[in-house]
């Protein structure tokens, strides 16, 4: 069954969104929240566990301190206040991705919790978002529903359980409400998980490839007629796992919402699911706050306390913000916002201040990587900066061009020999055969085949038409394939023809 | 706190995927409501003065270094389970339950 949906634009114009995110983050600690069994990605199925991992009677969990102190980093990168004590507990739940009967998890003591993060969107215009908090928990099992429909639960005959994701650290970053984002709703929850995604990665403390689930979001939308302050009813979209998922998904739950309150029905609160396919959400288990988890303190596990001493020393360790870094590279390195912009879009800022640090000027750095290499990148299905440039061939480059001994176009030529393996520029120019022809000698030779070529056109330039000459040095780039200097082309014509430039 | 009656002993059991007989529901409601009772007389004890406790010994911070230890094989790991396939656990379908 299809849902009905207004446009965006009609839902916008009756109602107000109101947003709110549960984003997941995949710890890359070396091993599990609780065991010390490998936090590894894709191995063999139920072979990264032991007893702890699949609850076994009996077995006792020991935090991971390495995971604590990510979490910590974490709170602080959002803004968020420490709790100087917190506890673990234990949420209970019959179903077969966890073996316990319960995740190990935070209910009402945080360790992070009060924070903020201000989100650029795409114009500028800076939203923010607050943190309700950020709490620590572990992974559950992967399940593999068989049988039934293209492996969706719904007329499963049995399921597939590995327990290797089980157990795996995670942060669980809840947002406060979100109002007042109105039409940039959908652009707005992009730009939010995206924030979060550059974040932890940026504090290395995360994978975070949203490809491989190290980054998760699970996004709420409820709509109000414009002007009341009460709430609607919401509705959580699970799983939405791509940065343009979580836009998609948000703009279709906005159009769907609004046509159920247009048809004058209530809302239901459930969770969906997304499906990137048809790009629709479809209704998962009706979910009421008669869920009731049965949180209780784990009492295999003691408190953790924060002293001000070590929050303060792994605040120390804390990276620059990436939005920080990219408005002083921005000024640095003087480009303009759209100029800047691109370069983020593309991926290459971090390569070209590289290529900035390995003696390039900004504007040099910029039109290499933007000019040559991101085409080629993308040609190629990689991210530029796998490409294999390094920023000294940059610099090389851009030097023999400076001084001469080459020109663009052969320049270009050299990056696709460094490319394919075939040595340093200097190595390539020299086997190649590709120096600018400077000896007038054979230049003048080839001017004259031109000129010869081309007597009319030899006659309009004698005659004061000079705009003419690309003709003539058109045909003796051609002879000298490319190698010649355009420049000195042009002024070896006029001479010739006994014409002032 | 709640009382357990049989029909709350049933469906855990259901959930649990424990199979019990008349007899041992009728047994186990009866020993549940025991323990249920008990605990019942420790809230009546602690007021509201008396803060939750989770752990009787006061220790904080008890961590481990991340350092990979052991693991099992699938073999190992699946050498308790009822049934299995291909290296992973084989479990009924999940949305028939409750």
């Amino acid at each position: 069954m299809t849902d009905a949906t207004l446009s965006f634009e009609e839902a916008m114009e009756k109602y107000d969104p109101v947003l709110g995110f549960e984003v997941h983050v995949e710890l890359n600690t070396k091993t599990k929240m609780f065991s010390s069994a490998p936090n590894v990605f894709g191995d063999e199925p139920n072979t990264n566990v032991n007893e702890v991992d699949l609850g076994m009677p009996g077995v006792l969990p020991v935090v991971n301190k390495t995971a604590i102190e990510s979490s910590i980093k974490i709170g602080l990168a959002l803004n968020c206040k420490i709790a100087e004590t917190c506890r673990f507990a234990r949420k209970n739940y019959f179903y077969p991705d966890t073996p316990k009967n319960f995740q190990t998890s935070q209910y009402d003591e945080p360790i992070a919790y009060d924070g903020y993060l201000d989100i650029e969107l795409a114009d500028g215009t800076v939203f923010r978002v607050e943190i309700e908090r950020a709490h620590m928990e572990e992974d559950a099992g992967k399940l593999t529903h068989m049988g039934g429909a293209t492996g969706r639960i719904q007329g499963a005959d049995y399921s597939l359980v590995d327990y290797n994701r089980s157990g795996v650290p995670l942060v669980e970053i809840v947002t406060k409400p979100i109002e007042g984002a109105g039409s940039r709703a959908p652009e707005l929850a992009k730009a939010y998980v995206a924030a979060v995604r550059e974040i932890v990665k940026n504090l290395g403390v995360s994978d975070a490839k949203m490809e491989r689930g190290n980054v998760r979001c699970d996004a709420n939308v409820s709509l109000r007629p414009h002007g009341r302050e009460r709430f609607g009813i919401r509705s959580e979209t699970k799983n939405v796992n791509s940065l343009r998922a979580v836009e998609h998904a948000v703009r279709y739950e906005i159009q769907r919402h609004a046509a159920v309150l247009d048809s004058g029905e209530p809302v239901i609160q459930e969770t969906r699911h997304w499906h990137e396919d048809t790009r629709t959400t479809t209704s998962g288990r009706a979910k009421s706050d008669a869920d009731d988890y049965r949180y209780f303190p784990e009492p295999d596990l003691v408190p953790i306390t924060a002293s001000r001493e070590w929050v303060e020393e792994l605040r120390a360790t804390l990276p620059e913000p990436p939005a920080a870094r990219r408005k002083r590279l921005q000024a640095d390195w003087g480009y303009s916002d759209l100029e800047f912009r691109d370069v983020v879009n593309a991926g290459v800022m971090d390569e070209i201040e590289e290529t900035i640090a390995a003696g390039a000027t900004p504007t040099v750095a910029r039109k290499w990587w933007m000019g040559e290499i991101v085409g080629r990148a993308k040609n190629a299905d990689v991210d530029p900066g796998q490409l294999g440039v390094n920023p000294a061939t940059i610099v090389e480059l851009n030097k023999m061009v400076e001084e001469g001994k080459i020109n663009n176009k052969m320049a270009s030529e050299v990056l696709d020999g460094v490319l394919a393996g075939e040595g340093t520029p200097a190595e390539i120019v020299e086997k190649r055969g590709l120096a600018v022809v400077s000896d007038d000698g054979p230049l003048l030779e080839a001017i004259d085949a031109a000129l010869t070529a081309q007597p009319d056109v030899a006659d309009k330039i004698r005659g004061g038409k000079v705009q003419a000459i690309g003709a003539i040095v058109g045909g003796v780039m051609k002879a000298t394939r490319g190698q010649a200097d355009a420049g000195r082309v042009r002024e070896l014509i006029l001479q010739r023809l006994g014409v002032e430039g | 706190m709640a009382a357990i009656n049989r029909d709350d002993v049933a469906h855990l059991a259901q959930l649990a995927h424990i199979e019990m007989s008349a007899e041992e529901l009728d047994r186990m409601a009866g020993e549940l409501a025991v323990i249920v009772e008990s605990v019942k007389s420790v809230s009546e004890a602690a007021g509201d003065d008396v803060p939750a406790t989770s752990h009787p010994i006061p220790l904080t911070n008890v961590f481990r270094e991340d350092v990979v230890g052991h693991t099992f094989t699938a073999e190992q790991s699946l050498s308790g389970a009822p049934d299995a396939y291909e290296g992973r656990f084989k479990v009924p379908a999940i949305l028939d339950e409750d």
